[in-house]
């Protein structure tokens, strides 16, 4: 198994799926959305396409999501799995609120940080310092909480050596810790993690699941994408199974897993 | 820590539009830093060329167009009639030809997360401000030099030609930047634009060539441009009180025409909004 078993403060079972009765903190209602499969980039092709009287199809649509109702309450650690293409991160795009749905309803309340992308709000030209007042700007920090949690985003990240090179030098690896850093400080309510751990080294995963653990241990809402499916057992209580944007299963963790993997 | 349950249900990424971006005055900040920096990293003197290039720019129109063409003997102080328009369409191309192009631009931010993103357009025009800066020092010395003595009614005119333009450029450079998000060619018709904005305003020429050459109503067409109106104000702000001679202003220019500049530029950028607001959530799947 995985080296999460080694760790005595993540070992242990997960605590068994109890619906909570804590307030609801995102509330998706009968959400659909619909991607164009071709598109037109071109002002001619949609010209000709007006003229001819609209007909046909200017382009081929598909249900990325399809009416998915999910409500999460506040302290409820969620994995949301799935197969390839399953509708995940779209899924995370909307609660986030980069992308609308097409259908449907979704409300949120409290602060939401997003990890959907390592390195989504970083300049490739600026500074690994710059980029983290830019980053934190961006999650909603003001000038002054970015000044007083400078120094513990920098060491949380253990790159302070590279904290003055333009990031695009960077490796991927050292892009996601300086991503989580400033995700972590901006002390959101609602926490959302689209597969991004993956390309951190071993210690490092340890102890951005560590953080995750402190914050959800304080009360803080936590969704996770991973198809590491032994991580998010220990990690989550609850599993939302997607299939092609549907929600097919909903409860315990270990439901959902077995699930997956059967 | 206010009780989560108390508080409202927010639709994620709904923004507000402008309000937004005027709320995030930080976050504006870096954006007008970042893009700054950007564009002159690795130069040595950096911020500098934006005073370099103006002072050329005027020198050369001095020597060449003033005294090598000698329209001097046309209209008196040329190349302070000529500079004092170009600088507003530099303003014009820089400011609308970025605010097209900041959605495109900044399509990796737009598509991984969310922030109002009417403050990239926003940032765009503060950046061409601070381009606008050294151009307007390179004028008001050249205006100096030739002995301007301007009064409180110059100095308006100034300050609402300014304002007529940046609103205008704001307005046009939110709805390409829409546009341009679906439809890549808005990018190059934004570029004919400003040639044309060049040329369809009395920036190299004075109007009563216009007025000589058209019909009545082809003149007030003319008139109905705001990049227009700006230009005469900034004649009227910079130019005339350098030259000797009574200077005519286009008939009724500060009772009717700059409030009907007024009046489009808004319209202007109230459209832009509009569409930004409304096409806004598709940005991250479009790009
Ligand atoms: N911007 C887009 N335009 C068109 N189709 C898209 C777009 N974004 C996602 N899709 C499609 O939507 C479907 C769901 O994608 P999504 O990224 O949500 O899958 P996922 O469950 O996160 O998969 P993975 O496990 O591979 O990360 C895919 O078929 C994908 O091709
Ligand atoms: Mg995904």
């Amino acid at each position: 198994m995985s080296w999460i078993d080694d760790d005595p403060e993540l070992g242990g079972e997960p605590r068994p799926y109890v619906p909570s009765t804590e307030p609801v903190v995102i509330r998706i209602q009968e959400v659909a959305k619909r991607f164009v499969l071709r598109h037109t980039r071109s002002m001619k092709e949609a010209f000709v396409w007006l003229i001819k009287g609209r007909k046909g199809d200017l382009s081929e649509k598909f249900n990325a999501l399809d009416g998915v109702d999910l409500q999460i309450r506040e302290g409820e650690r969620v994995a949301l799995l799935g197969l390839n293409g399953s509708g995940k991160s779209t899924l995370l795009k909307l609660i986030s609120g980069v992308m609308h749905p097409d259908g449907g309803d979704i409300k949120t309340r409290g602060r939401i940080a997003g990890l959907i992308e390592v390195g989504a709000g970083f300049h490739p030209d600026l500074t690994g310092r710059d980029n983290v007042y830019l980053n934190g700007a961006i999650l909603g920090m003001t000038k002054e909480e970015i000044d007083a949690n400078f120094q513990s985003i920098v060491d949380f990240s253990e790159i302070e050596q590279f904290i003055d090179t333009e990031v695009k030098f960077y490796s991927s690896g050292m892009y996601l810790r300086l991503a989580f850093a400033v995700a972590v400080h901006t002390d959101p309510e609602i926490f959302l993690v689209d597969e991004i751990l993956a390309v951190g080294d071993e210690p490092f995963q340890k102890k951005c699941i560590r953080k995750i653990k402190e914050l959800s241990d304080r009360g803080k809402t936590l969704v996770v994408v991973s198809h590491d499916l032994d991580m998010v057992a220990k990690l989550c209580e609850r599993g939302v199974v997607l299939e092609r944007g549907r929600v097919v299963q909903d409860g315990d963790i270990r439901d959902a897993v077995t699930r997956l993997r059967g | 820590m206010t009780d989560i349950s108390e508080r409202a249900f927010q639709s994620p990424g709904r923004g507000r539009g402008l309000v937004d971006a005027l709320k995030n005055r930080y976050l504006l900040r870096l954006l007008v830093d970042k893009d700054l920096q950007v564009r002159y990293r690795g130069s040595v003197l950096g911020i500098l060329w934006s005073y370099v290039k103006p002072g050329v720019q005027f020198i050369v129109f001095y020597i060449a167009l003033g005294v090598f063409l000698e329209l001097n003997k046309g209209l008196e102080n040329y190349a302070v009639y000529l500079f004092s328009g170009i600088i507003l369409l530099n303003f014009f191309g820089e400011a609308f030809g970025n605010g097209a192009r900041c959605m495109v631009g900044n399509g990796a931010l737009i598509k991984k997360i969310y922030l109002p993103r009417e403050l990239f357009s926003v940032s765009t025009i503060w950046v061409a401000l601070v381009h606008f800066l050294p151009q307007l020092l390179v004028l008001l010395i050249a205006c100096f030099v030739v002995g301007w003595h301007p009064g409180p009614m110059q100095l308006a005119a100034a300050v609402v030609g300014m304002m007529i333009m940046v609103i205008f450029s704001f307005g046009l450079g939110l709805i390409f930047g829409v546009a341009n998000v679906f439809f890549r060619d808005a990018e190059n018709i934004v570029d004919l634009l400003v040639m044309v904005a060049t040329w369809l305003s009395p920036v190299m020429y004075p109007w009563e060539r216009v007025a000589g050459a058209v019909p009545e109503w082809g003149l007030h067409l003319y008139l109905c441009n705001p990049i227009t109106v700006a230009v005469e104000l900034f004649h009227y702000a910079f130019w005339a009180p350098t030259t000797g001679m009574e200077w005519h202003v286009p008939p009724n220019l500060l009772t009717l025409w700059v409030p009907v500049a007024i009046v489009l530029a808004l319209l202007f950028l109230f459209v832009g909004d509009l569409l930004f607001k409304k096409f806004e959530g598709s940005f991250a799947q479009e790009l």
